[in-house]
């Protein structure tokens, strides 16, 4: 991939995913791949309702939040007219891209996650110590 | 300037973010260094998007042209 000069560092994006509804959950995968697509190392770590994004079927399932659930439907025809792909397609051209996937190990725990249930762009499990290690070398740090 | 003679058409019409940037950064691997893109984009984004993907991946956009909606940018791939 086009990347930055040999030998000079990558810089890093690390965003925390909290929420799981489709505006949530669109904006953090879009920045992550448009981050791989301009050289840079980008993790996503996913911790309590942004969880279930990266939970088998999750993604398929997100919606609009509170009573706009409603119009969930009609949010994704109008995305798919304009070429925007569904989450889970995202998630899996993310993952082709680099983009590294992070889930937390307490939402696990709290939710009664298991590894097993968790789809297999998953690039492991870790708690905050581990993500505030990438994230202190990350030039851009968002919480989502 | 010489006539620019790209080697290769990338078509991202009706797409939007980030797609044209996602496909350029692939597309650009496709090409030699010192070849030619041409990239047609009705993104209103990608005009200062493709921009700003070139100036981070080290990249030159030589030319932009708008031709009705449709935007036209000749990418330079520098390494």
């Amino acid at each position: 991939m086009s990347g930055e000069n040999a030998g000079e560092e990558k810089s890093i994006v690390a965003i925390i995913v909290s929420k799981n509804s489709l505006d949530m959950a669109y904006p953090p995968l879009i920045i992550a791949q448009t981050a791989a697509a301009m050289g840079m190392e980008a993790h996503l770590f996913f911790t309590f309702w942004g969880l279930y994004l990266i939970k088998k079927g999750g993604a398929e399932k997100a919606k609009l939040p509170g009573f706009m659930k409603f119009f969930t439907g009609m949010m994704k025809k109008k995305m798919a007219k304009v070429g925007i792909k569904p989450l889970h397609e995202m998630i899996r051209d993310a993952k082709a891209m680099g983009v590294k996937f992070h889930a937390c190990q307490m939402t696990m725990e709290v939710l009664g996650i298991k590894r097993e249930d968790l789809i297999d762009e998953v690039d492991d499990v870790m708690g905050a110590a581990s993500f505030l290690e990438i994230a202190e070398k990350a030039k851009v740090t968002l919480f989502i | 300037m010489s006539e620019i003679k790209p080697t290769k058409k990338l078509d991202v019409r009706g797409l939007m973010c980030p797609m044209p940037v996602v496909k350029l950064s692939s597309a650009i691997n496709e090409v030699k260094v010192g070849e030619v893109i041409e990239v047609l984009a009705t993104d209103p984004g990608s005009l200062t998007d493709i921009p700003a993907w070139a100036r981070k991946t080290g990249n030159e956009v030589l030319k932009i042209d708008k031709e009705g909606n449709v935007i036209k940018f000749y990418v330079k791939r520098l390494k």
